[in-house]
């Protein structure tokens, strides 16, 4: 069917912050969807919360509301706009769940809007357990064996009957929220609790376990004319039992037969048919190793992350065709964007191995349970493709850029004995196929590993190849490293790392290697089909085969360094930076070439840049692409932390870095480099010394008076950086966490309580622009990534702006920056203004502040990179006026996934996500971010009072402020007491009832600041991890809670908010001069 | 060992041998399959061919005794890039290099495949030769060249010498087999059908006397322009009992209705590929394996007759026709699928109901 005409303008739902389970994925799967509506004439309205997203640019839609994602607030977007449909199935979870709420709420019937693509009906049978179970019961598929529970009885009398172990799943979730596998029945009754509390309609499915079963997931699409087609089916390496978001995924499958194949495919096109769904979805399958008998685990009506891997597996745009189905068009009339000549009515046909391995947050989250099961517990992942598994599959470890020894020789599991690491793999963890492969080099036979882990033989005996030929490298040394042995290495997918690692000799001794061993990879491309037809896509990976695909142009070339995979720190703004940095970049006339290897971002979409080399981002592969396509430079400032750590490694080799030069950025990270630079230029900085033991430590510490930042320079699996108040605590931080000696010092900061600021800038070597200063709402000790930052600032004086200002430029013409920077100040009491550090690179904050002053920072500082100056692009230098409206970026945590994570706020950063709330009232601002962050603030209610000794006195207003608003306070003992002494009246909590109090809703809402570090047995810990199990809002900061509380005052004093779209942010009209 | 594979045009690609040892020719093709590849080395269709798998691995779930597409394989080459070592499948009893070595397969692997695959896309689909004896290039070609020479009837190599019959209760089929696939018996097996599966140079006289409710004309291998004598058989037919046409068949019967037939460059080979129903305007992904096509420009006498009613997406070429007024269902891909989608069973209940 041709396009619909009636549909003149739709609303698309974002999926709002990364959290775990709904990631990037859904910034390249909505961007998409609003560009292919607009290229059929739509006019796109967009709604997300999350403003480090390339959906929310103003070139990405007609109209943009960065404006938290509630029924509320989309309501009030409907009645501004009037839209005639709204396309939800783009939006991940949230998406979904809002299309759901709004049915419900009549609205949509009321205005005769549309739900686009997928239908409610259809949404409910897949999500429901119970119509889904019923529908699958009609067409003859089975499902495991399971029961529909709504309360603990139920449960309980359902596991009497089938048995342990039982997988719990709670309904409406995202991500496996609340899931678990139960072995026995008090692991059961927990589990089935919490996952009650989750469901959006408490329900939860309990079911028997499939452990050992494969893991087979099919992408299908259809379109309104019942046309079916498979993008990709993808295998889990892990068995059924782990989450697919943690499991190594592999597309295509590797262990079916055709016959198997088209089984599963048959059953797909079944599925998607009876559920009646028109656009995408995702098929999750259990096939038993033994028979043709499979279940069906669950179904996505939507676009998920497994689509969005299987759009860079395969080079199908999911995303952009389920767009265009669901505006009428059918499969076979909407151009392959791939061929440019074919049609999307197809199946891709793959001629090289993918593969996806998640990455854990377990660096970051040290006393997380790193066990894997059915709830996700990955931030991000990472995809390579190679021509044999084994490539593939190196290529994606070596892309997850961890700073351990992560090959698969991992050295963590060397002094384990054979039994030990049997003991180690029983129970799978992130680690999980480091420690299979360490003991198939230690001699376990293939047999018994696939008799413990369940995991097919196949991938067993692939691990062990690698294995073996790691060994045989190992064995060669240096000295026997030959031409064939080196290019076996290489043909088998080993990085060179890897191999300096096993031969023991620095990475250049093999780098130059290469000089004798003239062995280079070649670069294929992905274009869906096989070969079988001539593709235009620039789409490319390495192999080291014969013949090589890449058309090196005549242009002048610029290689953007991307940001690999989605961690903490590390987010999603970053691929926001690359993108816009290789946009403009086209746009000024050179050839954009991105390298990058994470599959759910924009940045690796193949049209977003000239060239895209999915490639892990090291040097060798790094280096190997700069040999092929020789750019005049390369571009390292948008990519994170990974591009900077590459840049003076590839300056060495000769590569030019455009921007601020390797120097610049060595000083600003060396520690005692950036002292002097302050120290020369006379801004103020906190204390700090070098400590090489224990003693020194203790030394330094009271010279400089507690409390102190502590840091190991060198990170063993321990905790990184922490605030210490005392002797005591610093003691058991250094017996905890740090190894310190000689070769590892410790390095020890005056901790600063004070304001938190910070300031992104451009710089063109000689002016200065400043488009913005933030302050932050919690004193610093709190990471900048953690803490709700305010724009423009609303505490700060003339004069202190003044000082920020002079110290930026002073810095940033020191550093001779050019490009963009980002300089944290913390502020005393005595309004002392203390530089803490400067990021010659993009920072986090850069697409919020891009977009309240409607400055395009990436892609002024992409012109001036390439010689432009702040002047001659009219802007003036200088701080920019600021904005009639207000910024609020607030952080989004994923706690709920990571058990035993303390969730209170520190210098390690632990949000995955941010949301940013607009208004012109900086209290709605403010009540806009906190609701997108997803914290539930409730007005009333009884509130649990549990402070540290040094927030006592600060906690006084809160409890004054808290009974106005018309709380009932209660507090532990020691809280009690002093808060009873200074006449607030409290209800004491004994420690015995906290707990229990928690656990059946006693409590509405919970303010505890930590006494100290992470210990896991502390009451406070206990507190803090139980509110969040069961969805009690948490606040760990008084500065955090004083914020909410003022808005809670506001909220409910003033009328209604309104709602504002992007454009209306800024009145700025692009030139300052 | 060593192994060299050396088209005729003087390109070669050295690699490594697997199954059997010694020398092959055949035209080089290559199948976009991901799965399938014991199917595709038992397909009678690839009599003469020797096939390149575009997916890298194969063999990853080994060989077992249920999914051969005929008695025995027919392929004359096997080139992949990796054969499997450590297959596994439930079903698996053989293991890849052994049932080359067991088939007398003489195959390649370690090369460039997509490389050569994009060979044979730029300059069509082109007569090759594996040696693992040498690998000696102007030797090879000598070889290559002689053996071209040489004409082969593929179809009477590889059809039934005898009539076999599989009773059952419904409607009774005559099965010409050209070179037939297992699973379109299983597909007339499934509906009932009593099948008579006949030499492919049966002539029309002894097809009628076993008085057959339709006619089957199988897939099979080579140019259908060799088979005059089959063609003017089907002639005869056409009009006195419901004939259905598939692959080799289906460009039999056209060009005994008259319709022209051309060699497409590097033909259909993959389980991929959308074709249209015109009568309905549905879409079905489907298996193919052909190097030949019906030609669309037809005389005007001819186009009042037939009917196309199926199109490749992709590239516009005839998927199907039938006959205005006779009954004639011809098909030009895989309804049977194996390998492949399973999308167009459909088919083979229309051609019951042709029979009635």
């Amino acid at each position: 069917m041709p396009i619909r005409k009636d549909i003149k303008k739709a609303l698309v739902i974002g999926s709002g912050p990364i959290i775990i389970g709904q990631a990037a994925e859904f910034d390249y799967s909505g961007t998409q969807a609003c560009r292919s509506l607009r290229e059929e004439g739509l006019e796109v309205i967009l709604i997300n919360s999350n403003p480090a997203t390339i959906m929310t640019d103003s070139e990405t839609a007609d109209k943009i509301y960065i404006e938290p994602i509630t029924l509320d607030f989309v309501k009030k977007i409907i009645l501004k706009e009037k839209p005639d449909g709204i396309l939800a199935s783009l939006g991940g979870q949230t998406g979904l769940n809002m299309a759901v709420q709004l049915s419900l709420d009549g609205i949509l019937d009321e205005m005769g809007i549309e739900l686009l693509g997928t239908s409610l009906q259809s949404i409910e049978k897949a999500e429901d357990r119970e119509l889904f179970k019923k529908t699958m019961q009609e067409i003859d598929e089975k499902i495991a064996v399971s029961s529909i529970v709504k309360s603990l009885e139920d449960g309980i009398r359902f596991t009497e009957k089938i048995g342990f172990p039982i997988i719990i799943r709670p309904a409406y979730t995202l991500g496996g929220s609340g899931g678990g596998i139960a072995k026995d029945m008090d692991e059961f009754k927990y589990i089935c609790k919490t996952g009650l509390k989750l469901s959006m309609i408490n329900q939860v499915l309990v079911e028997q376990s499939l452990a050992g079963w494969k893991e087979i997931e099919y992408e299908v699409m259809r379109d309104a004319a019942d046309n079916c087609i498979v993008v990709c089916n993808m295998e889990n390496v892990d068995p059924v039992g782990i989450h697919t978001g943690d499991s190594i995924v592999v597309a295509p499958s590797q262990t079916l037969s055709d016959v198997e194949y088209q089984l599963l495919r048959t059953a797909s096109l079944k599925i998607i048919r009876a559920l009646d769904i028109k656009g995408g979805c995702n098929i999750q399958f259990a096939l038993n190793p033994h028979s043709y008998e499979y279940v069906v685990i669950e179904v996505n009506p939507r676009v998920s992350r497994s689509s969005a891997l299987a759009s860079k597996a395969t080079g199908y745009p999911i995303a952009r065709v389920a767009a265009k189905i669901a505006v009428g068009l059918n499969l076979d009339e909407i151009k392959n964007s791939v061929t440019k000549n074919t049609y999307a009515c197809f199946e891709p046909s793959l001629d090289y191995i993918v593969t996806k391995v998640p990455r854990w947050p377990f660096d970051k989250f040290t006393t997380a349970d790193r066990k894997l099961g059915t709830q996700m517990k990955a931030t991000g992942e990472v995809m390579a493709i190679g021509r044999t598994f084994e490539e593939s599959l190196l290529k994606a470890i070596d892309s997850l850029d961890v700073k351990l020894n992560y090959q698969l020789g991992l050295k963590l599991f060397d002094n384990k004995s054979r039994d030990e690491l049997l003991e180690t793999i029983k129970t799978p963890g992130d680690e999980h196929i480091f420690a299979i492969c360490k003991a198939l080099q230690k001699g376990v036979p293939v047999e018994k590993i696939t008799d413990i882990t369940k995991m097919d033989i196949f991938f067993v005996k692939k691990l062990q190849n690698i294995v073996k030929v790691a060994q045989e490298v190992k064995n060669a040394g240096i000295a026997w490293l030959d031409y064939e042995l080196y290019l076996k290495a290489k043909k088998t997918g080993f990085g060179d790392s890897y191999i300096a690692n096993l031969v023991n000799v620095p990475l250049d001794t093999i780098l130059e290697l290469k000089d004798k061993f003239p062995i280079d990879p070649v670069y294929k491309i992905v274009d869906t089909c096989a070969g079988e037809f001539e593709a235009v896509t620039p789409y490319y990976y390495s192999t080291y085969e014969s013949k090589d695909e890449v058309v090196v142009s005549g242009r002048k070339k610029v290689l953007v360094i991307g940001s690999g995979p989605i961690r903490i720190g590390q987010g999603i703004e970053f691929d926001y930076c690359s993108v816009h940095s290789a946009s403009t970049l086209k746009a000024l006339g050179y050839e954009s070439i991105i390298i990058n290897n994470n599959p759910e971002t924009v940045s690796t979409d193949f049209d977003t840049s000239d060239k895209l080399y999915f490639e892990p981002l090291t040097k060798e592969c790094v280096l190997d692409v700069i040999h092929k396509e020789k750019p005049l430079g390369i571009v390292v400032q948008f990519g994170g932390q990974t591009a900077i750590n590459l840049a003076e490694t590839l300056n060495k080799e000769g590569v030019r870095i455009l921007g601020t030069s390797v120097e610049s950025i060595d000083i600003a990270e060396d520690r005692d480099k950036f002292l002097k630079l302050l120290d020369e230029l006379d801004i103020p900085i906190p204390k700090g010394d070098t400590a090489f033991s224990f003693e020194q430590a203790r030394q330094i510490a009271n010279r400089i008076g507690y409390p102190v930042l502590v840091r190991p320079s060198y990170v063993l699996g321990g905790r990184a950086m922490e605030i210490v108040y005392d002797d005591t605590m610093l003691e058991e931080y250094m017996d905890l966490a740090v190894e310190i000696s000689s070769k590892h010092p410790v390095l020890i900061d005056e901790y600063i309580t004070g304001k938190e600021i910070e300031v992104d800038g451009i710089c063109d070597g000689s002016d200065v622009l400043i488009p913005a200063i933030m302050e932050h709402i919690e004193r610093a000790g709190v990471h900048s990534g953690d803490s709700i930052a305010v724009y423009p600032p609303r505490t700060l004086d003339e004069g202190i702006k003044n000082t920020i200002v002079q110290y930026t430029n002073k810095l940033a013409k020191a550093l001779k920056v050019i490009g963009l920077f980002n300089i944290q100040f913390v502020m005393d009491e005595n309004n002392k203004v203390y530089v803490i550090e400067v990021n010659p690179r993009a920072s986090r904050t850069i697409p919020v502040i891009s977009k309240i002053t409607g400055i395009p920072m990436v892609n002024v500082a992409t012109k001036l990179l390439m010689g432009d100056t702040l002047l001659n692009l009219g802007y003036k230098p200088g701080l920019v006026k600021e904005s009639k409206f207000i910024a609020v970026k607030a952080p989004v945590f994923s706690f709920s996934k990571l058990k035993t994570v303390d969730t209170f706020l520190g210098p390690e950063m632990k949000s995955t996500g941010e949301v940013m709330g607009v208004d012109q009232d900086y209290h709605f601002a403010l009540y806009k971010a906190l609701l997108a962050s997803g914290l539930n603030i409730p007005s009333d209610g009884n509130v649990l009072l549990s402070v540290a000794n040094r927030d006592k006195k600060d906690c006084i207003e809160a409890a004054n402020r808290l009974s106005t608003l018309g709380f009932n306070l209660f507090a532990t003992e020691d809280t009690y007491f002093y808060l009873n002494g200074v006449g607030i009246e409290v209800e004491l909590v004994p420690n015995d009832d906290i707990l229990p109090g928690l656990k059946n809703d006693r409590f509405n809402l919970v303010i505890n600041t930590p006494t100290k570090g992470k210990i896991p047995e502390h009451l406070g810990f206990m507190i803090r991890r139980t509110a969040m199990e069961f969805n009690i809002p948490c606040l760990t900061s008084l500065d955090t809670t004083k914020a909410v509380l003022e808005v809670l005052a506001h909220i409910i004093n003033k009328q209604d908010t309104e709602v504002y779209a992007l454009d209306e942010y800024s009145e700025w009209d692009g030139l300052t001069v | 060992m060593k192994a060299v594979l050396v088209l005729e045009d003087g390109t070669y690609f050295t690699g490594e041998s697997f199954g059997e040892d010694g020398e092959t020719m055949g035209e080089v093709v290559f199948n976009t399959c991901m799965t399938g590849y014991q199917e595709i080395s038992t397909d009678p269709s690839y009599n003469g061919q020797i096939v390149t798998m575009t997916y890298p691995l194969i063999g990853n779930y080994g060989f077992n005794t249920d999914d051969n597409e005929s008695y025995k394989t027919h392929v004359e080459g096997f080139i992949v890039k990796e054969l499997c070592d450590s297959p596994n499948n439930w079903r698996n009893s053989i293991h890849p290099d052994e049932y080359f070595k067991k088939n007398n397969i003489v195959g390649i692997k370690g090369i460039d495949t997509r490389a050569l695959t994009q060979h044979i896309r730029q300059f069509g689909s082109m007569f090759g030769i594996i040696s693992t004896l040498s690998g000696n290039v102007d030797i090879l070609l000598e070889k290559l060249e002689s053996r071209k020479k040489i004409s082969r009837n593929l179809v009477m190599e590889v059809s039934t010498k005898e009539t076999i019959h599989k009773p059952a209760k419904g409607k009774k089929v005559a099965l010409m087999d050209f070179g037939v696939k297992y699973n379109i018996m299983r597909s007339l097996e499934q509906r009932g059908c009593d099948t008579f599966i006949l030499p492919a140079d049966t002539s029309c006289e002894e097809i009628l006397k076993f008085n057959p409710d339709g006619i089957l004309l199988s897939n099979g291998p080579g140019d259908p322009r060799d088979l005059p004598a089959i063609i003017e058989n089907i002639k005869k037919l056409i009009g006195i009992r419901p004939i259905f046409g598939i692959c080799l068949g289906h460009q039999l019967l056209g060009l005994a209705l008259g319709l022209d037939i051309y060699k497409l460059k590097f033909g259909h080979h993959g389980g991929n590929h959308p074709v249209k129903d015109l009568n309905t305007g549905r879409c079905y992904i489907t298996s193919q394996n052909h190097n030949y096509a019906i030609d669309t420009r037809m005389s005007p006498d001819i186009k009042d007759n037939i009917t196309i009613t199926h199109m490749n997406v992709n590239d516009n070429t005839v998927e199907g026709f039938k006959h205005n007024t006779l009954p004639v269902l011809s098909i030009q891909y895989h309804p049977e699928a194996a390998p492949g989608p399973e999308d167009s069973d459909y088919i083979f209940d229309q051609f019951m109901e042709m029979m009635g």
